[in-house]
């Protein structure tokens, strides 16, 4: 698979590292040369430095011939804008977002951008670890539960 | 009318002024504190608090009934999701976002926001029907860019003075986009020579502007 990774915080390059190491195609683009210093000496992937919202990087990251798009820097909306650029004006098959945000997660999932939201993640396994219960799935944490809807 | 903007920087300061002075409803919101204080003197209770991508912020301000929504941030992709949510959750009839990188506009128009306002954009369309420096005023929108409008006066003394314009050492990334003669503006061409008191404005990118400068400066006396 053909994969660009944007932002390379602690997520970004985990993920960077596992799918390359996995044979896959991986370019990450990033803007802070610092922040590229977490992929270690072994990543055999490619790494784009610049703005992740500038269509000219996107292409130069090889966006246009990408099986998957995943943005995960350390802005929602920029990663909601980075996902939708991938989705309409690349026709990306696979496009993910991170965001932080419950209410925008749910918001921009619902119109087909399929967001993780760590927060929900983390709180709804937390819930489920404190009542001793059965771990669910991602799918049933990574959904707006009643209680935070207003 | 009831308008909304998002953003109190100079552009949303000064349209919530002119909008307020136009008889309609306004309500600025602003995620800083200091700046909402500073602003809360003159505003009063048209100034909110929060920011404008946050479904309950937008809620409280009364999105609902809102007849514009203008996201005029100093980031794009603030300006693209304030101006979604506008629409999607609140059915806002129109949304404007201000737009930074022109190069943005494309998408916008394409992610279904109503009209987009480049800064950049309408500078240079003044610029290219000349139209006098002193209407050219909003340059200050420029400053979160990264390319920045100078204008720079050449004294008799410069070295530019008598030269071909693209007879200039400029920056790679520069361009002379007007030049002003007394009370004339004029479209550069590769043949204007300047003349002393011309005004030069141009465009250049943020880090080379004073190498730009550089090239108008008179050269340093050496009496």
């Amino acid at each position: 698979m053909r994969i660009v990774i944007l932002g390379c915080g602690r997520t970004g390059a985990a993920l960077a590292r596992i799918m390359a190491a996995e044979g896959h195609r991986v370019t990450l683009i990033e803007w802070n040369n610092e922040s590229l210093e977490r992929l270690g000496g072994k990543f055999t992937g490619a790494v784009i430095t610049g703005n992740g919202l500038d269509e000219d990087v996107l292409k130069k990251a090889g966006i246009e011939q990408a099986d998957m798009f995943v943005a995960l820097t350390e802005g929602d909306n920029r990663n909601l804008m980075a996902a939708q650029i991938a989705k309409e004006r690349f026709q990306v098959p696979k496009v993910i977002a991170k965001v932080n945000d419950p209410i925008r997660a749910e918001a921009y999932r619902e119109r087909g951008i399929y967001t993780i939201c760590y927060s929900l993640i983390g709180s709804a396994l937390i819930r489920d670890l404190a009542y001793d219960r059965p771990l669910g799935t991602v799918e049933d944490y990574n959904v707006l539960p009643p209680e935070l809807q207003d | 009318m009831y308008v909304i903007i998002v953003g109190a920087g100079n552009v949303g300061y000064y349209l919530a002024k002119t909008l307020l002075n136009a008889g309609h409803e306004v309500l600025l919101i602003e995620r800083d504190k200091r700046r909402c204080d500073l602003l809360r003197d003159e505003f009063g209770e048209a100034v909110m608090r929060g920011r404008g991508d946050e479904i309950r912020i937008m809620r409280e301000a009364g999105a609902d009934r809102a007849d514009i929504v203008v996201a005029c941030t100093g980031d794009d992709e603030d300006n693209l999701i304030i101006s979604q949510i506008a629409k999607w959750y609140f059915n806002v009839p129109r949304t404007v976002a201000r737009i930074n990188d022109p190069r943005n506009e494309g998408i916008f128009q394409q992610l279904g926001i109503d009209a987009t306002v480049s800064s950049t954009n309408i500078i240079y369309h003044l610029i290219e029907q000349e139209i006098e420096t002193s209407e050219i005023i909003p340059l200050a929108a420029l400053e979160r860019g990264n390319i920045e409008i100078v204008d720079v006066e050449i004294s008799n003394r410069s070295p530019v003075v008598g030269r071909q314009v693209d007879d200039l050492p400029l920056p790679s990334d520069a361009l002379i986009v007007c030049i002003i003669r007394g009370e004339n503006a004029m479209l550069p061409r590769a043949d204007t020579v300047l003349e002393p008191n011309d005004s030069v404005i141009a465009l250049v990118s943020a880090h080379n502007e004073r190498l730009l400068r550089k090239v108008f400066a008179e050269e340093a006396s050496s009496e």
